[in-house]
């Protein structure tokens, strides 16, 4: 495989292996941030379906947390968290 | 050691080049029929419903659907070929560059006719020289024989590990697509050792180890590889001069980066693409006659342009008049004229060099006119001085 002068770049923009979207870091991305209250939630997973990203992270059937390399802040898991719980807030990266 | 010719056959450019194709049997043939270049798809497209090849053959609702098969097919590690002409290329501009940026070896047959408005099916060069900037190797030929040969040279310029890159094989519409010429054929056996078989670093159906293509470049990366796309095609020139010196070893007829004909000793020089080279050799050899000193270079290769052997070539010329049978509407000449005059920029003591458009849509190029433009050169070649940096002629 052809490589530039660096030695890092296969020709055409091909990325020669698979499964490489988990090393690409999107959470830079985010304007707002998912902030769990662990003691509203009632461990549906809901917020676990439901997010676009993969980023919510569950462990033996409970949440546990955001993968924040990877959520975006699009807020899906605070709306689909449900209306009795309300156990996810978005708030502002910057603040 | 050239073989021994079996004979002549007599066949139209369009059924050379897709006889070409046949013998190279490519994996994936995308095809959507454009004139002058319809024959070459319906010669395939029998060649296909008899058995003959292998090939898949794709009837696509566009030239621009038939270029992004080719994408993906290449992609997926296919050996692909099509041809086309005119707004057919036109509409496949989009994916020419994503070919040619993803390095896909793609070989086209491209028939030139002139682009519309107004419409006209007849042969000129803006097509072909509208995507001369699209990363795409450009090999032009002036015989229903180079055209034949320039498909087996194309497809090992273009699949060579250090080029990898998509190739187009350009010859005059009706005049060499549909006249008839007798021309030597390789045998298929030998065909398919000249271009041997086609190995791709990468596959899209390789599910054992996957790719991704067409992945997003951000201003990290971007230059990089486009900076690898350049040196990958400024490395096609090289492998152009050995596959042709290869080509004339094995079959007898060998084949540079360009043509001189009586160029050694020429103070009056035509450069001039495709079958026109001939009519103006015609003309030469009838100044020849006179005793003067006329001679024609003929570029084959045009992408990558090899401006330093052609300048070499052309330094002892006097005056020099480049034909072009397209305009770049720059009011600065056509495309020719620009390469040339620029590639001779270098030199120490340089010709004077003019600009010529000729033979648009089709137009008749004739000995009287190259014997005109021959006597224009004399005059600049004893005077020192350009009376017409351009005009057209064949008006």
């Amino acid at each position: 495989m052809e490589k530039d002068d660096k030695g890092r770049m296969p020709a055409g923009g091909i990325i020669p292996r698979g499964g490489t979207a988990n090393e690409y870091s999107t959470g830079g991305w985010r304007k707002l941030r998912p902030v769990l209250d662990s003691a509203r939630c009632t461990n549906c997973l809901i917020c676990w379906v439901m997010c676009p990203d993969s980023a919510v992270i569950s462990r033996d059937g409970k949440m546990i947390g955001f993968d924040m390399e990877h959520c975006k802040g699009c807020g899906v898991c605070a709306v689909e968290c449900p209306d009795k719980v309300k156990a996810i807030k978005m708030e502002e990266e910057a603040d | 050691m050239a073989i021994a010719t079996k004979g002549q056959t007599g066949l139209t450019g369009n059924t050379a080049v897709a006889y070409a194709m046949k013998q190279i049997n490519p994996d994936v043939f995308p095809a959507y029929p454009i004139t002058p270049s319809t024959a070459i798809v319906e010669d395939f497209a029998g060649f296909v419903a008899d058995g003959a090849v292998t090939s898949e053959l794709i009837t696509v609702e566009s030239e621009h659907s038939a270029m992004s098969a080719c994408i993906g097919a290449s992609a997926a590690g296919a050996r692909v070929m099509t041809a086309t002409s005119a707004q057919g290329l036109a509409l496949m501009w989009e994916m020419l560059y994503i070919a040619s940026g993803m390095r896909l070896p793609i070989v086209i047959a491209n028939v030139n006719r002139a682009l519309s408005a107004p419409i006209n099916i007849h042969c000129d060069h803006s097509d072909s020289m509208g995507a001369r900037d699209s990363g795409w190797i450009q090999l032009y030929s002036e015989t229903v024989q180079e055209a034949y040969d320039n498909m087996f040279m194309a497809m090992r310029i273009a699949e060579d590990t250090n080029v990898l890159l998509p190739a187009m094989v350009c010859f005059d519409g009706f005049i060499t697509s549909h006249a008839i010429e007798n021309i030597t054929l390789v045998e298929d056996a030998d065909a398919r050792e000249f271009i041997g078989q086609y190995k791709p670093g990468h596959s899209l159906l390789n599910v054992d180890n996957p790719a991704t293509y067409g992945a997003m470049t951000l201003q990290d990366t971007y230059i990089t590889f486009k900076h690898q796309q350049s040196q990958a095609i400024a490395r096609a020139k090289g492998v152009a001069a050995s596959v042709g010196a290869e080509f004339g070893k094995k079959f007898g007829r060998a084949y540079g980066l360009f043509e001189g004909y009586r160029l050694e000793d020429a103070e009056e020089v035509i450069v001039i693409l495709n079958s026109a080279a001939g009519t103006t050799k015609v003309a030469v050899d009838e100044l020849r006659k006179q005793g003067k000193k006329a001679g024609v270079l003929r570029p084959r290769l045009f992408r990558p342009f090899p401006f330093e052997e052609i300048a070499k070539a052309l330094s002892g010329a006097k005056a020099i008049a480049c034909l072009d049978r397209v305009d770049s509407m720059s009011g600065f000449g056509g495309p020719l004229f620009n390469e040339v005059r620029s590639a001779l920029y270098e030199l120490d003591k340089r010709p004077k060099v003019m600009s010529r458009i000729y033979g648009l849509g089709g137009r008749d190029y004739k000995v009287k006119d190259a014997l005109e433009v021959y006597a224009e050169l004399e005059k600049t070649a004893a005077s020192g001085k350009v009376e017409t940096l351009q005009k057209y002629i064949t008006l």
